[in-house]
């Protein structure tokens, strides 16, 4: 397979760094006491988020699920909008009427944060309806976990998808775990990918982990999807690092499982693939460096901001007919 | 079919805003179980002819998956698209509860606006058919509970065509139900643009003793005893909702403080029915001018039966009707 380009590496480089510079500093912010909201960690998941959205189109749509920063922050959300609205600020994407669970920007193409496991999936395929009917081009994304792939919604949407050739990338993050239950325990398959077969679907398994294998992957099935050949399900292999939700408990992990873990970690993985390529320790510090800074201001700027006027509950509700 | 030229039938009323639509917006289609030409143009023949007309990109035969259905309605309304889709049977909603309720009803809300979701969900249903417990229930109510739907129903086929254009005009999710026996009523043609504007009720007929309120094929119902009352002195007015939710409170409560009196009247069972609803609301802010209590009339709190006489059972009878209006009115 043919190197990845090396802008293109640079750029999944910074997206993986922004996703994981504003986990930990949310998780921080989240320990200090200075926020308490809900909060679903991406530590281990960077890297297939970063790569999905750099393969994808500035203007191309995205759906995504309470576990969504990743895809969030790598679309390019700004991110004084992005803290803004999971702190809850009149500043936030939505005013501060959908949190951390419900981030929408269409301007950067993240049209829905679904909070319930797999109903990304059937509203992925009106958004790629749209851009067939339409023929704007547009590929649409939409990630979830392997929880989702035992949902009824997975399954119509699949093979709805199939049928008609719309042009959508679904990508199965298998972070091992549904929730609180391990892969094992709700699935006996042993992979995601396969069902596709059963669709009559293209499918790509992927280490999600390994920047030459994911990167490819998420450019090989976009491509197919803007070609007009249909839909892909690419189901990459990852780990989630910690638990369900932030302060959840983890216990239930086992040791071996959290070694595995360790040792996979894509981003000493991603650092040593950037390095062999030639950049430098200190760009790859000044990058994350840049990236902090301007994640520090973002904070600074949400924490700053009003709280939504209490008028707001009653608006958007439905469109205000005069 | 129709007596004159100037008249249509209420599936004829309903295809015609349809093809009105899709001719004048591109972004206008169909999607649902069987709704091609192929398949015959819909169970009750409401999209015949349109794929022929406007291919079948635009009328799109789906699976029987009715999540992917409302799914793919709500992606691309967010799109920019105005999807008319269609759950077979009103039962059915059942299987795409999380669709209506959690993401079409509520994108407009959780995204601060930003993504409104104009979509039609066109559903069927209604008892007095033979269809038993799974294919005959008015679930309005379940709609009605949600913040961010217009919930609809026409009584006649010239509403039917009005209503139906505007919800396709809405830029929010429009529950748009079709009662079987209703599909045969004929009304002179309202013709082409017309449109009857969503939370608007209609007075259906006029009257000062008593305010029926109701929707639907009971709309028919109430028509029929009011008109048999007045022959006895009991002057029924009849409030036809059109859109039950959000419901035209100002007509509603207008009119109740007109006559003093109400009772509500829905086909859907009566307990926690949207009846109920009207009912408290009236008696809230009607007290001065009510004579007595606001009653409700509704279907049987049971699935809906199969054996003819137990399905007519179960149905609001014209007879309890007549009983509840002169024991209201004093003239039991």
């Amino acid at each position: 397979m043919a190197e990845i380009d090396r802008d293109k590496l640079l750029d999944v480089y910074t997206r993986t760094m922004k996703v994981n510079r504003t986990d930990e500093k949310f998780r921080a912010l989240l320990m200090e006491g200075k926020v308490a909201v809900m909060y679903y960690c991406v530590r281990g998941q960077e890297l297939v988020s970063a790569a999905a959205m750099a393969a994808l189109d500035d203007d191309d749509y995205v759906v995504c699920t309470y576990r969504g920063q990743g895809e969030q922050t790598a679309k390019g959300i700004p991110l004084e909008k992005w803290w803004g609205e999971c702190l809850g600020k009149e500043t936030g994407t939505c005013k501060g009427k959908g949190g951390t669970m419900h981030i929408t920007d269409p301007d950067t193409g993240i049209m829905v944060t679904t909070g319930v496991v797999g109903s990304g999936l059937p509203i992925a395929n009106g958004l790629a309806m749209a851009s067939q009917n339409n023929g704007d081009g547009k590929v649409t994304l939409v990630s979830f976990g392997d929880g989702a792939a035992n949902i009824g919604g997975f399954h119509e949407a699949m093979n709805m998808a199939q049928l008609y050739k719309l042009p959508v990338v679904f990508l199965c993050q298998n972070n091992r775990y549904g929730e609180h239950t391990k892969y094992a325990d709700h699935t006996d398959s042993p992979n995601i990918a396969a069902r596709a077969d059963g669709y009559g679907m293209k499918s790509l398994h992927v280490d999600g982990n390994d920047v030459n294998a994911v990167y490819p992957a998420m450019q090989e099935a976009v491509d197919h999807a803007r070609a007009g050949k249909g839909p892909v399900l690419v189901e990459a292999m990852c780990y989630r690092m910690m638990g369900h939700f932030f302060g959840s408990d983890f216990s239930y992990m086992p040791k071996e499982h959290l070694e595995e873990m360790a040792a996979e970690d894509p981003l000493p993985k991603l650092r040593k693939v950037m390095l062999e390529r030639q950049f430098t320790e200190e760009e790859l510090d000044a990058i994350v460096d840049k990236i902090d800074a301007e994640i520090d201001a973002a904070v600074e700027h949400a924490l700053a901001a009003d709280l939504p006027s209490t008028d707001e509950i009653y608006k958007d509700v439905l469109e205000e007919v005069s | 079919m129709p007596e004159s030229s100037n008249m249509i039938t209420m599936t004829q009323a309903l295809n015609l805003a349809i093809d009105e639509a899709m001719a004048e917006d591109d972004g206008v289609f169909c999607l649902g179980e069987d709704v091609s030409d192929k398949q015959g143009g819909g169970v009750f023949k409401v999209t015949a002819g349109l794929s022929e007309k406007y291919g079948e990109h635009r009328i799109r035969a789906t699976p029987i998956s009715e999540t992917a259905i409302v799914g793919a309605a709500v992606g691309a309304a967010l799109a920019g698209q105005r999807p008319i889709c269609e759950i077979m049977l009103m039962n059915f909603v059942g299987v795409c509860m999380d669709q209506i309720v959690n993401h079409a009803a509520k994108l407009r809300y959780m995204s601060g606006g930003q993504t409104p979701c104009p979509m039609v969900l066109r559903t069927t249903t209604g008892v007095g058919v033979g269809f038993g417990g799974q294919h005959s229930d008015m679930l309005e109510a379940w709609f009605a509970h949600v913040a961010g739907i217009h919930v609809v129903t026409p009584s006649n086929a010239a509403d039917a065509r009005g209503l139906m254009r505007a919800a396709i005009d809405a830029n929010d999710p429009v529950i748009f139900i079709e009662n079987i026996l209703c599909y045969g009523l004929q009304s002179e043609d309202p013709g082409p643009g017309y449109r009857v504007p969503l939370g608007k009720a209609a007075i259906a007929k006029e009257g000062s003793d008593i305010s029926l309120i109701t929707y639907g094929r009971t709309v028919l119902d109430a028509l029929e005893v009011a008109g048999e009352l007045d022959k006895e002195g009991i002057s029924v007015e009849v409030v036809d909702l059109r859109t039950i939710a959000p419901y035209d409170e100002e007509t509603v409560l207008a009119s109740v403080n007109k006559t003093g009196r109400a009772i509500t009247l829905h086909e859907a069972v009566r307990d926690f029915g949207t009846g109920a609803e009207i009912a408290a609301n009236i008696q809230e802010k009607c007290w001065d001018k009510l004579k007595g209590p606001v009653r409700r009339i509704g279907g049987t709190f049971a699935a809906v039966p199969f054996a003819t006489h137990l399905e007519q059972a179960w149905i609001p009878q014209k007879s309890d009707l007549v009983d509840q209006i002169k024991a209201s009115v004093g003239k039991a």
